[in-house]
């Protein structure tokens, strides 16, 4: 679908050289659906920049270093192993299926924590950019998608070593692991837009993000088994596991950790996430045309 | 609603254009009032959030062809409704209709990455300024050529002294093809057989743009580039007309 912009004439020479960041803008009707939608085209239009600067952070933080991004894969793949023999031992699970969990639940808990925190002071952080270039706000909350979504295609090569080390039964069903991560990244999309907008004008609400997210960290099951607890022999166990389905991360987790490890999926979860989906989008949009122009003045 | 037919391709028209600034952290409002005064815009009362009318009623015209110098004391508002005719801020009241690819020059350092070579951040600058990588590739010559950095641009930015660093940038923004072009100062910092260059290469761009707003407090380089000039005071359109006029009744001469 493309939106045209009013005034964005097909001349050719604006074909030229334009970009829907520069391109004709009628600065009028501010609180409109057509310009917060606009917003998110012009934004995805403008993909050479945002393309750029997402790879540009990465090799920003490594510069210098001999291995640079690299050092994703190895600091994660210590983690996991370090960590899945700590809980292996400690929860009497074996190595071959703690590890697999929790290296698989550390890679996309790595993304989701990624996109809500780093969404939470995504303006906050772009003040020079933003108060120099008249560019859409979704361009900035594209390049920390898209800076996201390399981390964890980094991580994935641990999860590809992984895989030869202990293989997994896996089954063609489980390419809905993609559909599944398109799904982790649509999310994350509305959710750095919404907490950017919110978090610009209520600074309060960044350290209170951090600290949910760490919370959060602990009450979603990426290092303690969900399943098993909820087949517990002790009929409390189980039935307080359920209370962890109230858990939305939960359902973002299992989308993706089930089909990456074969295990049998649930819809249940994908409908939560579908609805979430829905509903944040939603909301996103409203908060989008009502707040998109007073960003500027926020940050 | 939709372009007619005959409008001119390249404008900016703002009607009664108003631009408030919320002050979130300002707890004692008494010691802001003071502060009203010489220099800023206007503290306005009754509101909990204390706002800064940064612009109030600024109606303006400029179609393809001018060239428009601003002037005004610091805190006039020059920054800001160079902002405004950006797009950057939309107006929180009034209207501002903007037409034309917009190429803002406010800082010529934003944008810029000190850890990577001076052409990456050729390609990063253009990029940021509406161009494609392809259009920015084939310009790396030219600006090279300009700014005679010769070997220096394989380096990274950080090594490089403020002059070349202004060289750098100067050389990108003027290799662009802007519509309407808003140039905000600072454009000093340059050695003076450079500046000459430079100074012909701005004029080009310049004919090139089809719209110029130039804020400066230089005379000479307004006089260079432009022939009309907006006088700014309080956030308001003071004076607006001839150059030589404004500039006069700017300088407080008769």
């Amino acid at each position: 679908m493309r939106v045209r912009r009013p005034g964005a004439g097909a001349g050719p020479e604006r074909a030229a050289g334009s970009v829907g960041l520069m391109s004709a803008t009628a600065v009028s009707g501010t609180r409109s659906w057509r310009r917060a939608v606009d917003d998110l085209v012009r934004g995805w239009e403008q993909h050479q920049l945002w393309g750029h600067l997402g790879w540009q952070d990465i090799r920003q933080r490594y510069r210098r270093s001999v291995l640079g991004p690299i050092w994703i894969s190895i600091t994660m793949a210590v983690t996991a192993i370090a960590l899945g023999i700590l809980y292996a031992g400690l929860f009497g699970h074996d190595l071959s299926v703690q590890l697999p969990y929790l290296l698989t639940g550390f890679i996309i808990w790595n993304f989701i924590s990624g996109c809500v925190s780093e969404g939470a002071e995504v303006f906050t952080s772009n003040v020079g950019l933003i108060t120099h270039l008249p560019a859409p706000l979704s361009v900035h909350v594209y390049r920390l998608i898209w800076r996201q979504t390399l981390f964890f295609l980094h991580n994935l090569a641990v999860y590809a070593v992984m895989l030869v080390v202990f293989p997994q039964h896996l089954h063609w069903s489980d390419l809905s692991a993609i559909p599944a991560f398109g799904l982790l990244v649509i999310n994350g999309v509305w959710i750095a837009l919404i907490l950017g907008i919110v978090t610009t004008r209520f600074r309060d609400l960044m350290p209170i993000v951090q600290s949910v997210m760490q919370l959060a960290f602990f009450l979603t099951p990426i290092v303690w088994i969900y399943t098993d607890l909820l087949h517990s022999t002790n009929p409390t166990i189980a039935e307080r596991a359920r209370l962890a389905e109230l858990n939305p991360f939960l359902h973002f987790v299992e989308i993706l950790r089930r089909p990456m490890l074969g295990q049998p999926q649930e819809l249940r979860f994908w409908v939560v996430v579908l609805v979430i989906t829905v509903v944040g989008w939603a909301l996103t949009l409203f908060m989008l045309r009502r707040y998109r122009a007073r960003v500027s003045y926020w940050v | 609603m939709n372009v007619s037919p005959d409008a001119p391709e390249v404008s900016i028209v703002t009607t009664d254009a108003c631009v408030d600034f919320p002050i979130f952290d300002a707890k004692s409002r008494s010691l802001k009032k003071t502060l009203v005064g010489v220099v800023g815009g206007n503290i306005a009362d009754g509101a909990r959030v204390p706002i800064i009318e940064a612009l109030r009623g600024i109606n303006l015209k400029l179609e393809t062809g001018a060239r428009v110098g601003l002037v005004g004391h610091n805190g006039a508002g020059k920054s800001t409704l160079l902002r405004l005719l950006s797009g950057i801020y939309e107006p929180t009241r009034g209207i501002a209709d903007i037409r034309g690819r917009v190429a803002p020059v406010f800082d010529l350092g934003v944008g810029m990455d000190p850890e990577i070579s001076g052409m990456e951040n050729i390609i990063i600058r253009g990029l940021f300024l509406g161009m494609t990588r392809k259009q920015m590739e084939q310009r790396v010559d030219d600006i090279a050529e300009f700014t005679e950095l010769g070997d220096f641009l394989q380096m990274p930015l950080r090594t490089y002294s403020t002059g070349m660093r202004v060289r750098l940038a100067l050389g990108v923004v003027t290799s662009i093809d802007p519509e309407i072009l808003l140039l905000d100062e600072g454009i000093g910092a340059v050695d003076a057989a450079f500046l000459d260059k430079s100074k012909k290469r701005l004029s080009e761009l310049v004919d090139r743009a089809g719209l110029l707003v130039f804020a400066s407090h230089s005379d000479e380089f307004l006089r260079e580039l432009c022939d009309t000039a907006i006088w700014m005071e309080h956030g308001q359109i003071r004076a607006q007309g001839e150059l030589e006029e404004v500039l006069r009744a700017y300088k407080g001469m008769p």
